[in-house]
C-alpha cells in the first residue's frame, strides 16, 4: 500500500484549498525555476528514467514521447497540448485533479512546456467539466498574476502561455488527432497519421498531446526525483497511479495507489470491497470501458499495471476499475457499451461506422436471447473485422469489451439464447 | 526514390508517393472509393488496406502511408484479402439492394468491387439504414441510402470548386452528407456525379434515361466555352443522352463546366430541321435547291461592297474555311467574326491566344487578370487557378468585375485607370508582378469588347512586356469556341471591310443590303430589318428569327469538325448522332452554296477541305499540338475611357443558342442565380 509520503495528488479529496495559496503549501510552484531551467534534454532523460508511462489509455512512455518534439522547427512555434476530454466510461480522475489541484496540472504545463519546446499549452477541457474548467481559468489566472505564467514565467526566463479550451461533448475528441482537429475549430474527426501530431500537429505545427494527470504528476517526479518514481511500482510499470473505482463497490471512489497493486486489495481496502463480499464478484473491467472484462477467477490475484493486466488480454487503460456483482445482467451491460461505442464513432471510417451499428443491433438480440448460437461467433467476427482496420483506435476500443465478453461469458450468452427459444417453443 | 517491393516486384517510385501509387506502378489494382488523385487523402474508406512490412501486426491504409524503402507490400496476402473482404462486408450492410433501379448501375465502383470482394450472401439480418434524400439543386440527384460516406464530393467542393456548400453532418451510422437544402452554387457542381462512387449523387436531368451498356460513346470536345474541353457524348437512337468530361491533362484534367455538361437537352428543342424562306413576310419551309438558289440569286445580285458576314460564337474551323472562299470568290471584304466587336488584333497571333496553355497557370506565380471572370467564362480552368493558389500561393490580381473567383484575388481597380497604373509601375500589384518569376498576364473579352477595346490591348501588351517578359506571360481568355480558329482563317474584314459593328449598323442604315450569320446569335437582331439575312445554323434563336433564308445545320455533336480553343490548341469535335430533319453540316452547305453560285469551292470532301485548310493554315492540321506563335505589335495605344471593365458573360447558363434551348440551364438560372431585376423579354 502506498504509503502517505509517497501520495502526489495530496488535495484529491479536496479537503484543502484549491488554489495558489493552498497548493504552494503542498508543495507546487516550489523554486518551478530551477526546475525548467535543467533543459529540455535534461528534463526529457529525468522523464525518460521515471519510467512514468501515459495515464491516458495507452501507456505509451511520456519522456519517449516528449524527446519525439523537434528542435529543428523551421520557425514553427511548438504547442503542448493537455488531453483534460475525459471521456472514457468509468474514469474520473482528471476532473478532480482539475476541480481539487488545478495548480499541479498548470505548474506541469510549464515544465512540459519547457521540456518539448513549446511557446503555449492548450487544455483542451471536456464540455461537461464546468466548474473544473472554471476551477482551471481560476487557477492560471492566479499563476498569470503571480507571475508563474506569462513572459519569464515563475522567473525562470522561459515566456508560456496556458489557454483553456471547452470542448462540447464528443467521446471522440478525446483521441489526440481529433482533439486537435476540434481545437481548430473544425469537426473532430481524427486525423491520419504519419504525420505524427510532433511533426505537424496543432495548426500544423508539432505538438505533443498528453493525459491531464501525466501532466500533472511531472513536477513532482522532477522535483523529488525519477529514482523516487522509479522505485514505486514494478519495472515497466512504474510509480503511482490514480483508480476510479466504480460499481457495485460499498465506496466508490479515486484513490491513488502504486502502481501493480492487486486488484482485490484496491477494491477491499479502498472501495470497502465489493457489494456482498468478494464472492459476490462476477467481473470487473479494469481500466475503462474500452479494456476486455475480467472474470472473477482471474480479478482474485490480478495485479493492477500495464504489463500484467496485458497478459490477461486486456489493459490497464486509465485505471477505472468498473466492478460488477452477481446481480448484473452482463449481456445488458455490453450492450450498453455497445450503443456507447456506436453512438459515439465520428463515422470516416467504414468498419467502425457501419459495424458498430451492427454490433448493437445483434447485442440488442443477445440481451432477450433472440438469436442463434452461431450469431455468437459471427459477433466475434465482427468486432474483428472492426479492429485495426481504422484511423484511430475507436474501432479498437469498441471492439475489445464485446471481445471480452464473449470470451469469459460465452456460456451465459448461449444460456440466454436457449432459453428464448425454450420461452419460444412453449408458447 | 524510394525502392520497394510489391508483391515481389521491386518498384522504384518518385519521392512522396504513396504505398498505392506504388502498387499502381507494379501493376497491381488496389480497389478503392475514398481516395481520388486530385483530391486530398482522407483515408476513410479502408478499402485499400494492405499488408506492409515493416510495420504494425495490421493492415494499412495504402493511400495514405507514404512509400518507403525496403518496404515490402502485399495485396493478395491472407491479411490483405480478409480485410478488404470485412470492409466490403461493412460497405455493402447498409447499402440498399436497389442496382436493378440505380442509375450507377453498370458503372458502380462498389458493384464492380463487390463482385471481386463480396461475399455472394449476406450475414447482416438487422434492419437496414434508410436516410432521407437531401435536395442539392437541378442538377443533382440524390438518393442518400446509397451513400457510402466516402466525402469524395465533400473534397471537392472544398478544394476543387473552392465552393464548400456540401459537407457531413452527424457522426456514427448516422453521418450524413448534406448540402442543407441549398442548390451547389458552383459551376463545377456536375463533377461530383462523376466523382461519387455509387448512385448516391446521380444525375438529376438523365435520371432513368438509360443504361451505360445501351450507349454509343463518342470522344469529342466541348463548344460552350474556349477551353475545348475533352467531352464523351453517349448517344442512343439518335439522341445525345449525356455528355460526360474525358481525361485531358492540358486542357480540364478531368473535369467539366455544368453548361458543358448539362446544356445538351437543348440539342433537342428549338432545332432547325428543314431550311426556309421568307415569302410574303413570312417564313415559309422550302427545299435545298429553293433556299440555295434564293441565296445565290441574291448574293449574285448584290454589289460586293454591300454584302457582309459575321460568324458566330460556335462555328467549326471547316465551315469558316469554306465561307471564307465564298466570300473571297465573291470579293467581299465585310467580315467578321468577333460578334461582340472585341478589338482583337488578328495580324499577331501571339496577341490572340494563351501562350502559357490553360496549364500554364500552374507554373504561374502572379496572374493578372484584366476584364475578365475566370469563374463564368472558363470555369474548369478557374479551379486550375483555384489549384495554383493552394499548391503554390499564386498571387492573383483584377482589373475589372470584383467578383467571387473562389479564391482570394487582390482587387486593384474597375478599368482603364488602374490598368494605367499598373503599366507605369504606380500600382502595388506592379511591385507583386516585378517581384514573381513567371507573371502572367490575361486579357479578357470584357476588356476589348468596347470602344477602346484596341488602346486597352495595347495596354495590356505594355503591361505583358515591362513584367512579363511579352509572349510568355501574356494569354487571352476567349469565352467563343470559334474565335480562335476562325482568327486563324482571317475571317476578319478586308480591305475598306467592315467589322462587326460596321456591318450592322450599315444594314440599319441599308448601306449593307445581304448579311450572311454562320450561327451568329449574339448581335442585336434589330438592326437587320432592313437587310437580306441569311442563316445558317442549328438553332431557332435570335439570328433565325431575323433571317430571310434559313439554311439549317449540324450542331458540334453532329459533325466532324475542328475548333481551336484559347491556348490556340487545334482539336476535333466528331460525330456522335445525325443532324435532325434535313439540317446538313455546315461545310457541305457552303460548299452545296458555291456550286449554286456557279463557282464550286475546290473541295468535294472533308478531307480535301481539310487538306486545303491546312495548307492554308498550318497549326489548324497540327491536331492537340500547341505552337508557338511570334511576338509582335498588337493593339493601338490610344485614350481609353474610365468606365469599367465587365466580363461579357452576365448569365453563365445562357450563353449561346443550345444553352438558350435547354430546359436544364432555365432551371439552374431559376435556382442559382439572383433574379434579374428587370425582366426582358429576350433573357429567356
Amino acid at each position: 500500500m502506498l504509503r502517505d509520503e509517497d501520495r502526489i495528488f495530496t488535495n484529491l479529496y479536496g479537503h484543502h484549498d484549491w488554489k495558489l495559496a493552498g497548493a504552494r503549501k503542498r508543495g507546487d510552484w516550489d523554486n518551478t525555476a530551477a526546475l525548467v531551467q535543467l533543459g529540455r534534454e535534461e528534463l526529457v532523460n529525468r522523464m525518460k528514467a521515471s519510467g512514468l508511462r501515459g495515464r491516458g489509455g495507452a501507456g505509451f512512455p511520456t519522456g519517449l514521447k516528449w524527446s519525439f518534439m523537434p528542435k529543428e522547427t523551421g520557425g514553427r512555434p511548438s504547442y503542448l497540448v493537455v488531453n483534460a476530454d475525459e471521456g472514457e466510461p468509468g474514469t474520473c480522475k482528471d476532473r478532480d485533479i482539475m476541480r481539487h489541484d488545478p495548480h499541479k496540472l498548470v505548474e506541469g504545463c510549464l515544465i512540459a512546456g519547457s521540456a518539448i519546446g513549446a511557446v503555449a499549452a492548450y487544455i483542451y477541457i471536456r464540455g461537461e467539466f464546468y466548474r473544473e474548467a472554471q476551477h482551471l481559468q481560476v487557477a492560471i489566472d492566479e499563476a498569470y498574476e503571480a507571475g508563474l505564467l506569462g513572459k519569464n514565467a515563475a522567473n525562470s526566463g522561459y515566456d508560456f502561455d496556458v489557454y483553456v479550451h471547452r470542448g462540447a461533448g464528443a467521446y471522440l475528441c478525446g483521441e489526440e488527432t481529433a482533439l486537435i482537429e476540434s481545437l481548430e475549430g473544425k469537426k473532430g474527426q481524427p486525423r491520419l497519421k504519419p504525420p505524427f501530431p510532433a511533426g505537424a500537429g496543432l495548426y500544423g505545427c508539432p505538438s505533443t498531446v498528453n493525459n491531464v494527470e501525466s501532466i500533472a504528476v511531472a513536477p513532482t517526479i522532477l522535483r523529488r526525483g525519477a529514482e523516487w518514481f522509479a522505485g514505486l511500482g514494478r519495472e515497466n510499470n512504474t510509480g503511482t497511479k490514480l483508480f476510479c473505482i466504480s460499481g457495485h463497490v460499498n465506496n466508490p471512489c479515486n484513490v491513488e495507489e502504486e502502481m501493480g497493486i492487486p486488484l482485490r486489495e484496491l477494491i477491499d481496502k479502498h472501495a470497502g470491497g465489493v457489494r456482498g463480499g468478494w464472492d459476490n464478484l462476477l467481473a470487473v473491467i479494469p481500466g475503462g470501458s474500452s479494456t476486455p472484462v475480467l472474470p472473477k477467477d482471474v480479478c482474485d490475484d490480478i495485479l493492477m499495471d500495464f504489463d500484467s493486466l496485458r497478459g490477461v488480454g486486456s489493459g490497464l487503460g486509465t485505471a477505472a476499475v468498473i466492478v460488477m456483482d452477481k446481480s448484473t445482467d452482463i449481456i445488458k451491460a455490453f450492450a450498453r457499451l455497445a450503443h456507447f461505442y456506436k453512438h459515439e464513432s465520428c463515422g470516416q471510417c467504414t468498419p467502425c461506422r457501419e459495424g458498430f451499428g451492427w454490433v448493437e443491433r445483434v447485442m440488442d438480440r443477445m440481451v432477450i436471447g433472440n438469436a442463434r448460437v452461431e450469431e455468437i461467433d459471427m459477433l466475434f467476427e465482427v468486432t474483428k473485422e472492426i479492429e485495426g482496420h481504422t484511423i484511430c483506435a475507436h474501432g479498437d476500443g469498441g471492439s475489445w469489451p464485446i471481445q471480452g465478453l464473449i470470451r469469459h461469458f460465452r456460456p451465459v450468452m448461449e444460456e440466454r439464447i436457449a432459453a428464448y427459444h425454450a420461452k419460444a417453443a412453449a408458447a | 526514390m524510394p525502392k520497394l517491393t510489391v508483391d515481389g516486384i521491386e518498384v522504384e517510385v518518385p519521392p512522396g508517393s504513396t504505398v498505392l501509387q506504388a502498387c499502381e506502378a507494379a501493376g497491381k489494382e488496389i480497389p478503392r472509393f475514398c481516395y481520388h488523385q486530385r483530391l486530398s487523402i482522407a483515408g476513410n474508406c479502408r478499402m485499400c488496406l494492405v499488408e506492409v512490412k515493416p510495420g504494425p501486426p495490421k493492415p494499412q491504409a495504402s493511400c495514405a502511408l507514404p512509400a518507403a524503402d525496403n518496404q515490402e507490400v502485399f495485396t493478395d496476402s491472407p491479411m490483405t484479402v480478409k480485410a478488404r473482404k470485412g470492409v466490403m462486408e461493412m460497405l455493402l450492410i447498409n447499402h440498399p439492394l436497389d442496382c436493378p433501379i440505380c442509375d450507377q448501375g453498370g458503372e458502380c465502383d462498389l458493384q464492380d468491387q463487390a463482385l471481386h470482394y463480396g461475399a455472394d450472401t449476406s450475414r447482416y439480418a438487422e434492419v437496414k439504414r434508410a436516410v432521407q434524400d437531401k435536395y442539392m439543386g437541378p442538377l443533382i440527384k440524390t438518393i442518400m441510402t446509397r451513400c457510402i460516406h466516402c466525402t469524395r464530393c465533400v473534397r471537392f467542393v472544398d478544394e476543387v470548386a473552392g465552393v464548400p456548400t456540401i459537407g457531413a453532418l452527424g457522426r456514427s451510422g448516422d453521418m450524413e452528407i448534406t448540402s442543407l437544402e441549398q442548390a451547389v452554387a458552383s459551376e463545377l457542381s456536375g463533377n461530383v456525379i462523376d466523382l461519387c462512387p455509387v448512385g448516391a449523387l446521380t444525375s438529376k436531368p438523365y435520371a432513368f434515361n438509360a443504361r451505360p451498356w445501351e450507349l454509343t460513346k463518342t470522344e469529342s470536345v466541348d463548344v460552350h466555352d474556349a477551353m475545348g474541353s475533352a467531352i464523351r457524348v453517349d448517344s442512343r437512337s439518335g439522341e445525345v443522352l449525356r455528355v460526360l468530361p474525358r481525361l485531358n491533362e492540358d486542357v480540364n484534367e478531368e473535369w467539366l463546366g455544368d453548361k458543358s455538361r448539362f446544356a445538351m437537352d437543348g440539342l433537342k428543342r428549338q432545332r432547325l430541321d428543314r431550311p426556309y424562306v421568307r415569302k410574303e413576310g413570312k417564313l415559309q419551309a422550302a427545299s435545298w435547291p429553293e433556299a440555295l438558289q434564293t441565296v445565290a440569286a441574291k448574293l449574285k445580285a448584290t454589289d460586293a461592297a454591300k454584302i457582309g458576314a459575321i460568324v458566330g460564337d460556335m462555328a467549326d474551323c471547316e465551315s469558316v474555311f469554306a465561307l471564307k472562299g465564298v466570300l473571297d470568290g465573291l470579293g467581299v471584304t465585310s467580315m467578321d467574326c468577333r460578334q461582340d466587336g472585341a478589338a482583337i488584333d488578328p495580324s499577331c497571333r501571339a496577341g490572340y491566344i494563351l501562350n502559357t496553355g490553360l496549364a500554364g497557370v500552374e507554373d504561374a506565380d502572379a496572374l493578372l487578370l484584366i476584364g475578365t471572370n475566370p469563374r463564368v467564362e472558363a470555369p474548369v480552368w478557374n479551379a486550375r487557378i483555384r489549384k495554383s493558389w493552394l499548391e503554390n500561393g499564386l498571387k492573383v490580381g483584377v482589373i475589372g468585375e470584383n467578383a467571387d473567383l473562389t479564391y482570394p484575388a487582390t482587387y486593384l481597380g474597375a478599368g482603364p485607370q488602374t490598368l494605367n497604373e499598373v503599366a507605369n509601375g504606380s500600382h502595388d500589384f506592379a511591385k507583386v508582378l516585378e517581384g514573381a518569376e513567371r507573371p502572367l498576364i490575361v486579357v479578357g473579352q470584357g476588356a476589348l469588347s468596347r470602344v477602346d477595346g484596341a488602346a486597352v490591348l495595347a495596354a495590356a501588351r505594355v503591361i505583358a512586356e515591362k513584367y512579363a517578359g511579352g509572349r510568355d506571360g501574356f494569354g487571352m481568355l476567349h469565352t467563343a469556341a470559334a474565335r480562335v480558329g476562325a482568327l486563324d482563317l482571317g475571317f476578319v474584314p478586308g480591305e475598306d471591310g467592315r467589322d462587326t459593328a460596321g456591318i450592322l449598323d450599315g444594314a440599319a442604315s441599308g448601306e449593307m443590303e445581304v448579311v450572311f450569320l454562320l450561327g451568329a446569335d449574339e448581335i442585336d437582331p434589330a438592326k437587320l430589318t432592313n437587310a437580306f439575312v441569311v442563316y445558317q445554323g442549328h438553332h431557332g434563336d435570335r439570328g433565325a428569327h431575323a433571317a430571310d433564308v434559313i439554311l439549317p445545320a449540324a450542331a458540334y455533336t453532329e459533325k466532324d469538325a475542328t475548333y481551336v480553343n484559347t491556348e490556340g490548341r487545334a482539336q476535333r469535335a466528331y460525330r456522335a448522332i445525325f443532324p435532325p430533319g434535313e439540317a446538313r453540316e455546315d461545310w457541305a452547305i457552303v460548299r452545296a452554296l458555291s456550286g449554286a453560285l456557279g463557282a464550286p469551292l475546290p473541295f468535294d470532301t472533308l478531307e480535301a477541305l481539310r487538306t486545303a485548310m491546312g495548307e492554308a493554315v498550318p497549326y489548324l492540321d497540327a491536331v492537340g499540338a500547341l505552337a508557338e506563335a511570334e511576338w509582335g505589335d498588337f493593339g493601338t495605344a490610344g485614350d481609353m475611357a474610365d468606365t469599367p471593365f465587365a466580363s461579357p458573360v452576365r448569365n453563365y447558363y445562357h450563353t449561346n443558342a443550345i444553352a438558350r434551348a435547354s430546359e436544364t440551364m432555365a432551371r439552374c438560372i431559376e435556382e442559382l442565380l439572383p433574379p434579374a431585376t428587370e425582366a426582358t423579354g429576350t433573357d429567356g
